[in-house]
């Protein structure tokens, strides 16, 4: 909670015009927003919270849950989509029984849609944690995710 | 400054500044709106109300394009009509289109759209949305499939109402309207008013439903089933008829309500009385021993929640009195039951309210005495002319009757209660008889009558000079409480009313009524006052028994027990 007030305070006296750099701030320190920094910055910005979470998911960057230890980001860019990453993705939900966006139970891992991660060369691309996978297909996406599980286990 | 442009090839002047939907509309031509609420800034969001500039060949809106000069405007060419049914179309192509079991059947703008475009089959096929229904609420319940995202509600409950408990959330398809963090509504910051759903096109927005808990006690033989209507019912009910607005319906809803078999029917504003007399009385002991000033009125539950939201620190400042609906509950099952000897379990209590807020209040922990409700359900406006159609009750060839004793006699101070200002006239002229022993000269305060959002004047009583304030509209409340009302007003009494307008405009009413609906309505409250002869509440011959009788006096021991109350913070999203 530190954190959040020296972010909170470097903005000391903002109006509501600071409001996505404040809540961008925020994510980066914490990875996704929760209700009660929400709740702070509308203390802080004069703004209702309905009105800030109306902003904020009209944003697809910002999440409201926090991000698993494996963040998964699936491309959905057009040459990922072409070779198919719409399954990539419904493999993926499958596996981990969880919808892009969410976080599995045990805060292993989550998934998170983007639009294209630049690197269309290797389509379909995956990554996690900024590690990148390329021309992923349904299998390969099980074996990931076993992989990260076992080393989870092993370590 | 005049402009000359044409409608429909017809020459008409519009004034410099003005939007065409409201040249336009002077001129005789209704053009249909979705997203427009009058007196607001346009939105221009829906496109509805499309017309075609021939000029340039452009479609464009009318609520939010400026009327120029040399303009030359087509309102019903076939390129717009088109248009228009076009935009019906895509709004139905997601909607779930049960009328039938909808609560806006009949009474739907979206439907009305639909028949005036002659629309007779579904021709866009869009994708169902399919979210859960809210039904937390204890006034107010949520369906956002049947919304079609006009946004008026999000802009109701933020501009006038300043408390934003709703917002759109998500983007594009996946938008909705939602408390923040899609949490329900009886969590969020809502203070039930229901100004939101007197805006709601469709049925996404509707109240919570008593009218099924009334009739089963209505049919149950073990319940005697006593009824009160609020001061404001009287004058707005006949519009649910058809009948002129403003039209009064006192005797009329009696021999109604006993038709349909109603055990006892009161007066609320019996209970308005009896609220000035412990709140004229609370103002004097705050006064005279210097407690915490300036005291804030009680009756509207809107307003209190929000205190306890928004403002807990004037908790203190709130009189503690209930509200009418909540006294006349208490003075029901205690006074009443007592003296015609029934038990009080025996009694439903039911409140004819133009109020959403009140479902809430009644059912508030602290409403309550031996563990019992004092008021059991709570009916508006609009399901008591439900409750009469269902009885096919013919309510045009009925002979106006009396309310019972000893609860139905009322003076017009306590049926000026349905107005904004109301209560603040009716509590000074018996604050001025309780201190100085006289009566008022002058009983009609214009200066807090009209529709202003705040309004404020200063009256000697005897030695005192009391600086009162009436703030008409929640929205107006916060800025000048923190500035004026706390601050160097030198205040010591003010009114808040949530709706504008006061209860005649509330959550509970008529909807769809027009601004000269709703000036109606204040009209007739305030001509009931300067005709009848019973003008002030300390007068009430039923009021005086009842504390003769039963509670003794004002403000102490048994009155204190039973007709105050205490407030307490809430925590809320907000």
């Amino acid at each position: 909670m530190e954190k959040i007030k020296e972010i909170l305070d470097s903005y000391t006296g903002s109006k509501r015009n600071n409001l996505i750099p404040l809540l961008q701030d925020i994510q980066d320190q914490y990875g996704y927003l929760s209700e009660t920094s929400v709740v702070e910055v509308g203390r802080l910005l004069k703004m209702p919270v309905s009105k800030i979470y109306g902003v904020a998911t009209f944003y697809n960057q910002f999440r409201f849950i926090p991000k698993g230890k494996y963040n998964i980001m699936v491309c959905r860019g057009t040459a990922c989509h072409v070779l198919g990453s719409s399954t990539v993705l419904k493999e993926l939900e499958k596996t981990l029984k969880i919808k892009a966006g969410q976080t599995t139970r045990d805060g292993l891992f989550s998934i998170e849609v983007v639009a294209c991660i630049g690197a269309c060369g290797l389509a379909p691309v995956i990554s996690v944690n900024g590690e990148f996978y390329a021309k992923i297909t349904s299998e390969k996406v099980v074996e990931i995710i076993n992989n990260y599980r076992n080393q989870e286990i092993q370590s | 400054m005049k402009l000359n442009i044409k409608i429909n090839e017809k020459s008409v002047e519009a004034v410099k500044g003005e939007k065409l939907l409201d040249t336009i509309e002077r001129s005789g031509i209704k053009i249909p709106t979705l997203c427009h609420i009058k007196n607001m800034l346009p939105s221009g969001t829906c496109r509805m109300c499309l017309v075609e500039n021939v000029n340039n060949g452009r479609l464009i809106t009318a609520c939010s394009t400026p009327a120029e000069e040399g303009m030359s405007i087509l309102t019903h060419s076939p390129r717009v009509v088109n248009a228009r049914k076009t935009i019906v179309e895509l709004l139905l192509s997601n909607h779930p289109d049960d009328c039938l079991y909808c609560a806006r059947n009949k009474n739907c703008e979206l439907q009305n759209l639909s028949e005036e475009l002659d629309i007779k089959q579904r021709r866009i096929n869009g994708v169902k949305n399919s979210h859960n229904m809210d039904v937390s609420g204890q006034s107010i319940s949520r369906d956002p499939d049947k919304c079609i995202l006009c946004g008026r509600c999000v802009r109701v409950c933020e501009e006038i109402i300043g408390v934003s408990a709703i917002d759109f959330v998500n983007r594009g398809s996946k938008t909705m309207v939602s408390p923040a963090f899609n949490k329900s509504i009886n969590v969020s910051s809502c203070v039930n008013c229901g100004q939101c759903l007197m805006v709601c096109p469709t049925g996404a927005i509707t109240e919570k439903p008593h009218l099924d808990q009334v009739m089963s006690a209505l049919r149950n033989p073990s319940k005697k089933v006593i009824v009160q209507y609020a001061p404001a019912v009287t004058v707005s009910i006949a519009e649910e008829f058809g009948l002129e607005a403003g039209k009064d319906m006192n005797g009329i809803l009696n021999a109604a309500i006993r038709k349909i078999g109603f055990y006892r029917v009161f007066d609320t504003s019996f209970a308005a009385d009896l609220t000035i007399m412990e709140e004229a009385a609370e103002l004097i002991d705050r006064i005279e021993n210097k407690k915490t000033l300036p005291m804030f009125t009680s009756c509207c539950p809107g307003w209190v929640k929000y205190v306890e939201e928004f403002m807990p620190e004037i908790i203190p400042n709130l009189s503690t009195c209930k509200s009418p609906q909540q006294m006349m509950g208490a003075v029901i099952k205690n006074y009443y039951a007592t003296i015609e000897n029934i038990d009080k379990e025996e009694i439903y209590s039911v409140a004819v309210m133009p109020c959403t807020a009140k479902k809430f209040e009644a059912q508030r922990e602290e409403m309550t005495s031996d563990g019992i409700s004092d008021v059991d359900a709570v009916l508006t406006t609009r399901e008591m002319a439900k409750l009469i159609r269902l009885y096919n009750i013919d309510i045009k060839n009925l002979e106006p009757e009396d309310a019972d004793s000893p609860l139905g006699t009322r003076t017009t101070a306590g049926k000026i209660f349905g107005a904004s200002g109301g209560v603040m006239e009716a509590a000074l002229r018996t604050a001025f008889f309780m201190i100085t022993g006289k009566e008022l000269e002058r009983f009609a305060l214009e200066e807090l009558r009209d529709f202003r959002g705040v309004k404020q004047t200063r009256l000697n009583i005897g030695d005192l000079d009391v600086g009162v304030a009436v703030i008409n509209g929640l929205g107006n409340a916060e800025s000048f409480i923190r500035g004026v009302a706390l601050g160097s007003g030198n205040l010591q009494f003010v009114e808040v009313m949530c709706c504008p307008g006061g209860c005649i405009a509330g959550g509970g009413q008529h909807i769809g009524a027009e601004k000269e609906s709703i000036y109606a309505r204040v009209a007739a409250l305030y001509n009931i006052d300067k005709n009848e002869t019973l003008r002030v509440s300390h007068e009430n011959p039923q009021v005086k028994e009842l504390y003769s009788k039963y509670l003794g006096k004002p403000n102490k021991q048994l009155s204190h027990e039973l007709l105050h109350t205490t407030y307490k913070k809430r925590d809320v999203m907000k």
